[in-house]
């Protein structure tokens, strides 16, 4: 088996997505996989096309392109085998509001939100729409744009003297914003491999951060503790693999994802859905894999041939 | 946003799809690359023992020669015994704040300032004190009365790190009349002047000025460099010191690295030896000029609510943005816009300098540098409506130097 793994990307994370590439390469060679990789520009579609019957593509791109859902259609154009969810399922996951609407339909239980375009600032007039959302949402709240990950964007608001200002943070990445409830629980992340009746969960990992776990906390160690598996009891284990479970399921999420959440009064409150996961050395599901015990490479190469099987199927 | 946050950014600046007008790098295309290879391919054949070979530590002796006569073309008068090759005058930068700061001493600089100096002397866990510029540069005025400031406090000035010629990022040159001034005034007040010259010999209009050290031999330590008048790639810089001095850096030199690169130094002595330097540093210039040139036409063009300093040399234009945007804040913008420029704040210790930011004509060739500043207009257009909107910026208060890594041009 051969994989063509895609990292980079024009986005605001290309830096985490090479380094998640070039982490799975290493696990996959060292259990003798060939792997090479690639960006994504004019040349990828011919080496799409030059793939061997027993290759497949494994795209690591986080953001946009990556994860709305783009790349996946260009991949179902060509015809070639890939891991991880098709191009709708990944364009409902990719926009927050969309996503959080879909799964809390299936009894997910998810901070309570609002969605709103700089548009409306606009229209309506900021210190009125500024103010009728502090009514509404009582601080703190959580201001992050509305599409995007690695919580580029996003600021933690404790006073309203801070929110204009989180909001103009928020619009220099997209045009919509989503506020949220500020969630103070236990802050936990999912992985969930396989789809369907088959999906199946990885052990918790719990993240507990000096500060907020923002872009620097993720990806440069130190301000972060984390706990593989998760610190929790039985009930609270099974309470956040099954919203895990229920979201991979109800969204269409296949191969792999991570869903994160933040576990408060007993409630496993889901606050994001990833359907290409960071990969790199600091990274939540490689600490998921190690936890259960497997050997990542092994695992990846797992993914990789179920992924191959499945298209082979259809 | 934190460091971090800013180098995530700044990766998208290698695809080809983005204008960079973020880094530092040459226009390497520039050279002729054969003529130097045929040099590089002779150096190894027939003095390969030598230059595959350690070397001393104060630097190879032919060299050291040439560059006594590259430092001449800007009036200074030394011995090769002077001169101490460093790995890029990064190093030297990083010897000379060994040598002298003790955590907590002040370090007085211009106002913005080099950030791969701030860099080295935040790490080393000096102070640094900024004197503001005028269009002249460093203000003599200013200085004075900041070094006698400091010295009512009590605190302890080691140096004045200063770029004299088209500056870094702010694109000025020390006019001819402050330069003994500021060295008066440093001397009076027992502070040595750290005089960092990579682009002294890349003026567009004008013969080089003379070197702040060509008037004090004793008071100037002064960094050279290749990397901008040749390439950066072989990484050779040079310092050159007080006799005291000198031999502290070269044994501060020596627990580093051992030696600076025989290889490196070997072909830069080859180079000006056989090929016609000074006239490459002219086409150099020519090009330079004529991609300031695009670059200042672009931003008179679309984005003439800012303003900016016309360079008359060197690399960078530093542009003050219209009132009540922040450099920092919009980078997430400009990278969706495909374009990248360094934000202000990074040249400062402070903190300061967010409505700024240093483009860099460089690289890109002229229609790039119109495309991207093409770019950069509709990146303003969209942020002033944001900040319009809310009546604020999204700026938030920041203790780190941010830059791109040097490769991000």
């Amino acid at each position: 088996m051969d994989v063509l793994i895609l990292a980079g990307g024009l986005s605001h994370e290309r830096d985490v997505s090479i380094r998640s590439g070039r982490r799975v390469k290493d696990e996959l060679e060292s259990r003798g996989v060939k792997v090479s990789i690639a960006d994504v520009d004019t040349a990828l579609i011919p080496k799409l096309r030059a793939m061997g019957d027993d290759a497949i593509v494994w795209p690591l791109l986080h953001g946009a392109s990556g994860e709305d859902g783009s790349l996946q259609a260009l991949l179902e154009l060509v015809g070639v085998p890939f891991v991880g969810t098709r191009s709708r399922e990944a364009s409902v996951a990719w926009v927050k509001p969309v996503a959080k609407a879909v799964f809390a339909r299936g009894s997910v239980a998810t901070p309570d939100y609002v969605t709103l375009p700089q548009s409306l600032f606009r229209e309506a007039g900021a210190d009125q729409v500024l103010a009728a959302l502090v009514e509404r949402f009582p601080l703190p709240l959580v201001v992050k744009p509305a599409r995007g990950g690695s919580a580029l964007g996003v600021s933690l608001v404790t006073d309203p003297s801070q929110l204009a200002h989180a909001m103009v943070q928020c619009f220099a990445y997209g045009d919509m914003a989503m506020v949220e409830r500020a969630l103070f629980g236990t802050e936990v992340a999912v992985s969930v491999l396989g789809s369907g009746d088959d999906a199946r969960v990885l052990p918790a990992v719990e993240i507990q951060c000096e500060g907020p776990y923002d872009y620097d906390a993720r990806y440069n160690p130190g301000r972060v503790e984390y706990f593989a598996p998760a610190r929790l009891d039985a009930e609270a284990t099974a309470e956040v693999e099954n919203a895990a479970l229920a979201v991979h399921r109800i969204m269409g999420l296949v191969d792999l994802s991570r869903i994160d959440m933040i576990l408060e009064s007993g409630v496993a409150n889901v606050i994001d859905i990833n359907i290409a996961p960071g990969m790199t050395e600091t990274s939540l599901l490689p600490q998921a894999i190690e936890a259960s015990g497997a050997d990542l490479g092994a695992l990846y190469e797992s993914i990789c041939a179920e992924a191959l099987a499945r298209h082979r199927s259809r | 946003m934190r460091s971090s946050e800013i180098r995530a950014l700044f990766a998208v600046a290698s695809r080809p799809e983005v204008v960079s007008l973020a880094g530092g790098m040459p226009y390497i295309g520039g050279l002729p690359l054969e003529e130097i290879g045929e040099m590089m391919r002779r150096l190894i054949v027939e003095q390969g023992e030598t230059a595959l070979q350690y070397g001393s530590g104060q630097g190879h002796e032919g060299l050291r020669e040439h560059i006594t006569h590259v430092m001449a073309l800007e009036g200074i008068r030394a011995h090769p015994d002077d001169v101490v090759v460093t790995t890029g005058s990064q190093q030297a930068l990083d010897l000379v704040t060994t040598v002298f700061i003790d955590p907590g001493d002040v370090i007085v600089a211009e106002a913005p300032s080099y950030v791969g100096a701030l860099g080295v002397f935040r790490a080393h866990e000096a102070d640094v004190v900024h004197v503001p510029m005028d269009e002249n540069g460093l203000v003599p005025v200013a200085l004075e009365s900041r070094l006698a400031a400091l010295k009512a406090e009590g605190r302890r000035v080691k140096f004045l790190y200063t770029v004299p010629n088209y500056h870094n990022p702010g694109g000025v040159t020390l006019s001819l009349e402050r330069r003994p001034q500021i060295l008066e005034i440093c001397r009076r007040y027992g502070v040595l002047v750290l005089e960092d010259n990579p682009y002294g010999l890349l003026g567009f209009d004008r013969e080089p000025l003379p070197a702040m050290r060509s008037m004090d031999s004793e008071g100037v330590i002064y960094l050279g460099s290749f990397s901008k008048t040749f390439a950066p790639g072989f990484r050779v810089g040079w310092a050159v010191a007080p006799h005291a001095v000198r031999e502290k850096l070269v044994l501060a030199s020596e627990s580093a690295i051992l030696c600076p690169s025989n290889a490196s130094q070997m072909a830069i002595a080859m180079y000006l030896d056989h090929a016609d330097w000074q006239g490459q540093i002219k086409k150099f210039r020519e090009q330079y000029r004529e991609r300031r040139d695009a670059m200042i036409a672009a931003l008179e063009e679309f984005i003439p609510e800012a303003s900016w300093n016309v360079p008359d040399g060197g690399f960078y234009v530093w542009v003050k943005l219209p009132e009540g945007l922040d450099a920092k804040s919009m980078l997430p913008r400009a990278v969706t816009a495909r374009v990248a420029y360094v934000p202000g704040t990074a040249f400062y210790y402070d903190g300061s300098g967010s409505n700024y930011m240093r483009l860099s004509y460089c690289y890109p060739t002229p229609e790039r540098i119109r495309e991207g500043v093409r770019r950069l207009a509709g990146v303003v257009v969209a942020e002033m409506e944001t900040v319009k909107i809310f009546g604020t910026t999204g700026a938030g208060p920041t203790t780190t130097v941010q830059f791109p890594s040097p490769d991000m041009a």
